[in-house]
């Protein structure tokens, strides 16, 4: 990898990342509460998730599964695992422990190639229970400087996975490339919903600098708090420069856990490691070792749909095989939101690769939601309107975007609702001919030069058909006939 | 593998128990026949067992993925000390976030 572009360019970064992703499953991972994201606070709660005396956790299977699902995407093995308790004081666990896996983690050993080529290490990806949700009162939100907290359980116990990077990460922008690419796979995986906004996707970096040359690893800060793929490269960009200037400075950089400030635009010490937390990791004695069968190691690989790399491929392959960096990009983004479909299925149908990818990954993927539960039939015969040229692009635009709000329909008659289209232009043809026989003196005044009275000739053909013609095609028209007369 | 009172007083501050010199005192010893007993077992030759993860001859036990009731939220904030917005309200936080 090319050293960070820097003033110097002598330093390299040394980043790893930390991922943790909640897994989509209906229940928690270790009771029978619901893991639903948004619910009123303390309404998925009870005895396990509680810590309440004599509860005991089971195991979710489905979680499970999940988690060797994304190992599986990852190329990780899975091995034995067992789960340990890690104890601190917070409130925002009522067990004072929060059960992860330590060190012998589910998934192990994997790696992750990213679309520039790069290949990035995976160490692992285990399986860990999420804590609650506490909002600080007074103090401008923050803990140290609030009156008291509020704590919420129900996020507490929801199944994650943290997927552990290698200290592979060479620059802000493979960062944001891993973590892109890494949504696309947990997505891919049906194991996330990869929402960084809403926080079921949450990025921990860690980041050291070196002389370009050095194989030693230079003293590393955690960066916590990073909420977007944005403050992510930003806070790492932060983060880099300051290690830099203190070590041009013949300083030391100081291993500690570092917040990422939004709004200042940078870094702040939280704790260093000399206090930093022993968590007097121990075997958790209510569960049993976890050691998935082979038999069902090798039905959840199989049951792996394509990964990012092969549908991102496949369009490409549709598409002719052009490199048009362009084209990357609207395909990146087409597989990241899911909307395969809509251009394999456009294409298909004889609609143009190109068009087709255009319309998906920018309007249909400003609604990317609504994209997927789109006919993928209907977005092709639509694309086949526009390309046919019975829809300008500006027409098709508008027709999606109605799909997409209305959530399907038939394009021909959103079209046709709207005056605009094929089907309507053979029948507005017709009603503007029988409006320009009815008024001979307008229209040979048209014809001679005079547009004022153009607007009297549209208004006649939007009375005829009951204002559902649109305007502007009515006056191109007018136009068109005029030139060509 | 000897104990000595500062691990005693370590583990005891991590624990947040606050312990008297003569609890220290106690307490070390206790721990300390406690770790013997454990080296007796480091003595023995164990080298063709495999590690006991569990005291408990089973894996893979599991619950399959179906929602059950909990708890009803009024009758567990009830059990608390302080609530608002039927949250649980907790003093101020002295520690940072683990």
């Amino acid at each position: 990898m090319t050293p960070a572009a820097h003033d110097s360019g002598a330093w390299e970064w040394v980043v790893g990342l930390e991922v943790h992703c909640e897994l989509q499953t209906a229940t928690k991972l270790f009771c029978g509460c619901r893991n639903r994201f948004g619910d009123e606070p303390n309404t998925n709660i009870c005895p396990v998730c509680l810590g309440l005396p004599g509860s005991l956790p089971v195991l979710n299977r489905q979680a499970v599964e999940l988690a060797m699902r994304i190992g599986a995407a990852l190329h990780c093995s899975v091995r034995p695992s067992i789960f340990h308790r890690k104890n601190y004081f917070y409130p925002d666990m009522p067990k004072d422990y929060q059960i992860s896996q330590y060190d012998e983690p589910i998934n192990v050993g994997g790696f992750l190639e990213l679309p520039d080529g790069s290949r990035v290490g995976i160490v692992r990806a285990h399986l860990e229970e999420d804590t609650g949700k506490t909002t600080h009162v007074g103090g401008g939100g923050r803990v140290g400087s609030s009156e008291y907290s509020l704590v919420d359980y129900n996020r507490a116990g929801v199944p994650l996975v943290e997927i552990v990077s290698e200290p592979d990460i060479r620059s802000a922008e493979q960062a944001r490339l891993y973590v892109s690419e890494l949504r696309g796979i947990l997505v891919a995986t049906g194991a996330s919903d990869g929402r960084m906004e809403e926080g079921s996707m949450r990025v921990d970096a860690n980041i050291s600098v070196r002389r370009v040359g050095s194989e030693q690893f230079g003293t590393r800060c955690e960066i916590k708090n990073l909420n977007s793929l944005r403050s992510l490269g930003r806070a790492l960009e932060y983060e880099a420069r300051r290690q830099i200037e203190l070590l041009e400075a013949g300083e030391t950089v100081v291993q500690e856990t570092r917040h990422w400030d939004e709004e200042a635009n940078r870094t702040t010490a939280m704790r260093s490691k000399e206090e930093a937390f022993d968590y007097r990791y121990f075997p958790e004695p209510d569960l049993v070792p976890l050691d998935p069968d082979p038999a069902w190691q090798r039905a959840v690989a199989a049951s792996l749909g394509p990964m990012p790399a092969d549908r991102r491929a496949r369009i490409l392959e549709v598409l002719g095989g052009t490199e048009a960096s362009a084209q990357r990009d609207q395909v990146g983004v087409v597989v990241n939101q899911a909307l395969d479909d809509l251009v394999l299925t456009a294409v298909d149908h004889g609609a143009p690769g190109s068009l087709a990818l255009a319309r998906a990954a920018n309007e249909a993927a400003a609604n990317p939601e609504a994209a997927r539960r789109l006919d993928p039939k209907a977005f092709a015969q639509l694309i086949l309107f526009e390309a046919s040229g019975k829809l300008s692009s500006t027409q098709s635009k508008e027709v999606l975007g109605e799909l997409l709000v209305r959530g399907g329909g038939d394009p021909e008659a959103i079209a046709r609702a709207k005056g605009f289209e094929a089907l309507a232009a053979d029948a507005l043809a017709a009603v503007i001919d029988e409006v320009i026989k009815a008024n001979p003196a307008e229209w040979d005044s048209y014809l001679g030069g005079n547009d004022k009275v153009a607007g009297a000739l549209i208004g006649k053909v939007m009375a005829a058909t009951k204002g559902q013609a649109d305007g502007k095609v009515v006056a191109a028209e007018l136009r068109r006939l005029r030139s060509s007369s | 593998m000897a104990i000595s009172r500062d691990d005693v007083a370590y583990v005891a501050a991590l624990a947040r128990l606050e312990l008297s010199e003569e609890e220290l005192e106690r307490y070390t010893v206790q721990l300390a026949s406690i770790l013997a007993h454990a080296a007796d077992i480091a003595a023995l030759d164990l080298s063709d067992l495999a590690p006991m993860a569990h005291p408990l001859p089973l894996k893979n036990v599991f619950r399959d993925d179906e929602p059950r009731p909990g708890l009803e939220r009024d009758v567990v904030l009830a059990a608390a000390p302080a609530v608002e917005d039927h949250r649980f309200c907790v003093p101020r936080i002295l520690g940072e976030e683990p």
